[in-house]
């Protein structure tokens, strides 16, 4: 059997679908979201390059590339917001940082 | 079945076996280590498709950066994790729910989904004298070379960001200071004192 498009897609629409779950199912613990964050945007770049390479079109690779960027990025700052809120609060209890607006 | 397909499905189900204990695993640790599975899984699938530089960067950012980032805050705050593990069961139904719906959806709409007969993808002629890494080289610094500069600036905003974020001064930490070690006189620096003898200081 000949592995097509819509077998990548469907293992990336699986992949979101778990991320997705895990926002939800970790409300409390905001280390698994950030993960969930990363699975999500792995599915939507293996969506890209699935496309990418059926097409026959480097497009989508490049536009994978600059994901991979922004995931990196974001990775970065929440971690960063998230040690300094530990450093301040002593707990990193996502239902308390409301108190962060004015 | 082809080994190619053997291979794709090898990679798609660790991949997604493993996404699964990434958001059900009791531990983060564990967590993270199988976030990297699925991340190297992932490349895996990537190299399936074509696209090797890809793959390689994959494994290069996410799981020698990003996930080791992960492990270190995680190791690094010492939270206990059993009280965040407390709403779970709480969230389950409605994550279940919403998770079911969105995957129906997500699968019946690439089920529904086919090209109308007769008409052919515009397929690019697949240049087979360039390997992935050169092509992809020859259009990200020509045609996309915006959005080359855009991404610069994002990491170096991330950066910055970080850095500034993390960074602080504990105020009782003794750091060198040429201008004001030079500025020092020898009245405040040396204090003579009259010791009487036999009783020291």
């Amino acid at each position: 059997m000949e592995i097509g498009l819509t077998h990548y897609l469907i293992v990336a629409a699986i992949l979101f679908t778990i991320g997705i779950a895990g926002i939800i199912l970790n409300r409390k613990n905001i280390i698994i979201i950030l993960m969930s964050v990363e699975l999500i945007l792995l599915s939507v770049n293996i969506n890209l390059v699935a496309f990418s390479t059926f097409l026959g079109d480097l497009t989508g690779q490049v536009f994978s590339l600059f994901i991979l960027t922004v995931a990196a990025a974001e990775a970065a700052i929440g971690l960063a917001i998230l040690v300094t809120y530990f450093r301040n609060r002593g707990s990193i209890a996502v239902e308390d940082i409301n108190m962060m607006k004015g | 079945m082809t080994v190619a397909a053997a291979f794709f499905y090898l990679f798609s189900i660790i991949m997604l076996a493993s996404a699964f204990m990434v958001i059900a695993a009791r531990n983060p640790v564990h967590s993270v280590l199988f976030l990297i599975l699925v991340f190297v899984n992932a490349a895996g699938l990537f190299i399936l498709a074509g696209a090797e530089f890809l793959a390689m960067i994959l494994v290069v950012v996410y799981v020698g950066a990003v996930a080791v980032l992960f492990l270190f805050v995680v190791m690094m705050l010492d939270v206990d994790f059993a009280e965040l593990k407390q709403g779970f069961l709480q969230y389950l139904p409605l994550g279940a729910l919403i998770g079911i719906v969105v995957a129906i959806e997500l699968i019946m709409v690439l089920g529904g989904w086919t090209a109308a007969p007769g008409i052919k993808a515009t397929n690019a002629p697949q240049i087979t004298a360039l390997s992935n890494t050169e092509a992809l080289g020859l259009v990200l610094y020509t045609r996309h070379v915006y959005f080359f500069q855009a991404a610069g600036l994002v990491l170096l905003t991330a950066m910055i960001g970080a850095i500034v974020l993390t960074l602080h001064h504990k105020p009782g930490v003794k750091r060198q200071d040429i201008s004001q070690q030079n500025a020092r006189t020898r009245e405040e620096a040396v204090e003579v004192r009259k010791v009487p003898s036999r009783t020291g200081v």
